[in-house]
């Protein structure tokens, strides 16, 4: 308790943001159930729903940290022109709006795709996206990248200082996998995991689009059914309830598989270690290859069949453009702010429950988040008012987690490898901000703010539940397709990525030049 | 000229600066009040006579208005669809809407006195001759067709039209819906969110068929001068969806309310609907209609179950499609 205590004296902040975080989280669950006058209990299709939730975001999981390995890692030893920009591109997905990257993964692999065309010419039996196989692609589609930039950052924080040394020892590849690569992988692989898994536990629209059946229904879908067809506050409660325990348990698990690595501290060097030659060179460019044509050929291939349109599109659509581009942008400012007191305060080596509250946010399903804010908000301020303020702090918010997931493991590394020089030196409050910390985490905040943008730029949740006049950007693009105006909204969809990348760029390359 | 037009909608966008006009607040579904919808025409056509400012406000209209209650901001709710509205009229918001409704344009009866209908169309699975040369002609077609005719439908939890082909098969197969499902799901592709996705999903090729209206050939015949994709007519019979409108019994505006009311079966109003919303209008003789939805191919048969009946099979329908496709 005494320790509790002084914690709190020496970082108000992150104790304030997390306990402000967790109340939010747990309140807007509470009214919701409060609202529906308790819980209800959940049917047999919902426990079903509950266990392929589960374990399709296991296999997801799973899936995208394994295959991020090679990749990563070939990204990470091997120099070549267009690296840097090739990194930036395969993050992609991650923050492609879901609808957007449905239409690309379908024009690649679906019935009508590149690929079954291919087959069929080869005169093989056609694949099929439609069942769990596509769930499980397509969320592979979307973490792989996340997975590879978390891993590809666990490998740049070993000190290229520990490569020469395993150089000048004439270490073999082995040995270097054994006692530098390894150590990281142990330490970075859980949290990536875990992220992958979260955010796989939430899927919704993904799960409906190539799920190809009820079979296939995960809890937020659960959830949206009861908010919007059974009007069920209860039973959404009661999902919401099983989501965040479901992820408390992931995190737990997470908690107890990671072990630190402890390289010390090196000179800041971008320049990674030279990897060895060889048909080692031939394995890593393959999966740099594979990889990429992964990841970019959907996005090529819907862009292929939106842009042209763009120029047509309808001036209503600009002004949702400019209007979600300024919310997202807000979002991420504020996503940064909350994320950096945060991860300050957890490599401060403060309580355990500040981390597991800021990626709380993560399984909150921004269904019950939004509809609990919206009765707790009711009679204070108009619904019209809050709609779009409470969406970019729903955006903030749901981002957290990512950021935190980049800027930890970065805010630890500064702490142990700096934090006894600089308290030395009685290095404080401003200063210590303006010279160690931000130009120390430029990179990871730049990534951070970049994806909350990016992310925030592509969301329709909350916005649909508050109703507005003010639409954004992925609503033009529902209302376009609801119009039978498909070739507009595909249109629409390639701006909402255009934008989407260009705000990611922007702050990942402010990030970079930091 | 690109800088000018942004610059013009973001204008556009911006709240018009507080007229002392009253303002009727209309709850809508999403696309209703976009510029490619009735919104803008129905707003415009409004606010000639009514002195006063017509406000969309669009989203999940009916989860919202049940938890706002009579706090709610709405002085009308527009797009409640005929299989929901039991919850919406339990809850006691809405008033009567007054109008004469003997002579509607709607193949079944309707004397609710609270919701107004305003539009209206059939379920239908869409396809394009271009592709399938030879459509089933019925439903029971549709059932022993070869497992490799391909059709995406909607979520009967999540969407609309999905509840609609729940209701469709068990009014036309009743105690046999089962293996009426059992028979369709090996032909199901996949099953979307919403009808946004299964269409587009349809017209990028990936599909055979899609669950939609018998009036979305309208679209492609009128805008696109297409005329290549229809709607397959099943002598079984198709499924009725109305589009209806309401009037919150505790509006601020309560004349204003009722003059919107009254405007809607106007053919004033009634002529923007064919055109605009791609269904048919609930209150315009048939001469009035545009020739391309007095073209449609219409079904003989046209099945309904009124909005009791509806909540009731909900459940259980929804459990026998669960079980069916959970196989």
């Amino acid at each position: 308790m005494a320790a509790g205590i002084l914690a709190i004296k020496r970082d108000p902040g992150g104790v304030l943001i997390a306990t402000a975080l967790a109340a939010l989280i747990l309140g807007t669950l509470a009214a919701v159930a409060w609202q529906a006058r308790g819980l209800s209990g959940l049917g047999i299709w919902d426990w079903r729903a509950v266990r392929f939730t589960v374990w399709q975001a296991v296999l997801s999981a799973a899936l995208s940290a394994i295959l991020a390995i090679p990749v990563a890692r070939a990204l990470a030893r091997r120099r070549f022109p267009g690296k840097a920009a090739l990194v930036t591109l395969l993050g992609a997905p991650f923050i492609l709006p879901v609808i957007v990257a449905i239409m690309g993964l379908i024009s690649v692999f679906g019935r009508n795709g590149a690929i079954n065309d291919g087959l069929r010419l080869l005169g093989l039996p056609e694949m099929s996206i439609y069942g769990w196989q596509g769930v499980i692609l397509a969320h592979v589609f979307f973490n792989l990248p996340l997975s590879v930039r978390l891993i590809l950052q666990g490998w740049q924080a070993i000190p290229a200082e520990r490569f020469r040394l395993a150089e000048s020892l004439a270490f073999t590849p082995a040995d270097i996998a054994r006692h530098l690569e390894r150590p990281m992988l142990r330490s970075v692989l859980p949290g990536v995991w875990l992220a992958v898994f979260l955010v796989c536990l939430t899927s919704f629209t993904v799960a409906l689009a190539l799920g190809g059946g009820p079979s296939a229904t995960t809890v937020e879908l659960a959830i949206y059914q009861a908010f919007r067809f059974d009007f069920d506050l209860g039973r959404a409660a009661m999902l919401g309830l099983v989501q965040i325990g479901l992820s408390l348990a992931a995190m737990t698990l997470a908690r107890w598989i990671t072990i630190p690595a402890a390289f010390g501290a090196g000179l800041h060097e971008t320049q990674g270690p030279r990897g060895p030659q060889g048909w080692r060179r031939g394995t890593d460019m393959l999966a740099i290859l594979l990889a990429s044509s992964f990841l970019l050929w959907p996005i090529l291939s819907v862009t292929a069949s939106g842009l042209p349109r763009i120029p047509m599109l309808p001036a209503d659509v600009w002004a949702a453009a400019t209007r979600s581009a300024v919310m997202a942008v807000s979002s991420a400012l504020l996503a940064l702010l909350l994320c950096l007191t945060l991860a300050l305060a957890i490599a401060r080596g403060n309580a355990h429950w500040i981390e597991m509250a800021g990626m709380l946010p993560i399984v909150a399903s921004p269904l019950v988040l939004g509809t609990g804010l919206f009765i707790l908000l009711r009679g204070w301020l108009s619904t019209d008012a809050m709609a779009l303020p409470v969406t970019v702090a729903i955006n903030a918010i749901m981002a957290l987690p990512f950021g935190l997931r980049a800027l930890i493991p970065a805010a630890q590394a500064l702490r142990d490898d700096y934090g006894r020089l600089a308290d030395s030196l009685e290095m404080r409050g401003l200063a210590r901000l303006r010279h160690l910390t931000l130009p120390r985490l430029a990179r990871p905040l730049g990534f951070a703010g970049g994806l909350a943008a990016a992310l925030a730029m592509g969301d329709l949740g909350v916005i649909t539940l508050f109703a507005t006049d003010q639409p954004t950007l992925p609503l033009k693009l529902y209302q376009l397709m609801n119009s039978y105006r498909m070739a507009d909204a595909s249109a629409c969809a390639v701006l909402l990525m255009v934008i989407s990348f260009a705000l990611f760029w922007l702050f990942d390359r402010g990030g970079r030049l930091a | 000229m690109k800088i000018r037009m942004i610059a013009a909608a973001l204008l556009a966008a911006t709240p018009a600066f507080a007229q002392d006009k009253p303002v009727l607040t209309v709850y809508a579904g999403d696309y209703i009040a976009s510029e490619w919808g009735p919104g803008p025409k129905i707003e415009k056509g409004f606010e000639a006579f009514c002195d006063c400012d017509l406000e969309f406000v669009t989203g999940d209209i009916l989860p919202r208005i049940l938890m706002e209650g009579e706090g709610t901001d709405a002085d009308i709710v527009f797009g409640l669809n005929t299989d929901v509205t039991a919850r919406a009229r339990t809850s006691g918001l809405f008033a009567p809407h007054g109008q004469d409704i003997s002579d509607l344009s709607l193949p079944v009866e309707w004397s609710d006195e609270i919701f107004l209908p305003y539009n209206w169309g059939e379920t239908a699975f869409v396809y394009d001759e271009t592709r399938l040369e030879n459509p089933p002609a019925s439903f029971d077609e549709l059932l022993n067709a070869p497992d490799d005719l391909k059709i995406v439908i909607q979520d009967p939890r999540a969407s609309i039209s999905g509840l609609a082909l729940l209701l469709w098969v068990k009014s036309v197969y009743g105690d046999d819906t089962p293996e009426a499902w059992a028979k369709l799901a090996p032909k199901v592709l996949t099953v979307t969110k919403g009808w946004s996705e299964s269409y587009g999903m349809f017209t990028d090729g990936e599909a055979d068929m899609v669950l939609s209206y018998t009036t979305s050939p309208a679209y492609h015949i009128e805008a696109e001068g297409d005329t290549t994709k229809h709607a397959a007519i099943f002598p079984e019979g198709h499924y009725f969806m109305a589009e209806l409108a309401a009037q919150v019994k505790s509006t601020d505006q309560p004349e204003l309310a009722q003059e919107f009311m009254d405007w809607i079966l106007t053919p004033e109003f009634q002529r923007t609907i064919p055109l605009a919303n791609w269904s048919m209008p609930a209150k315009l003789p048939r001469e009035e209609w545009p020739e391309v939805m007095r073209d449609l191919p219409r079904p003989e048969k046209t099945l309904f179950y009124n909005e009791d009946e509806a909540e009731a099979l909900r459940k259980p329908a929804l459990d026998e499609w669960l079980r069916a496709f959970s196989q």
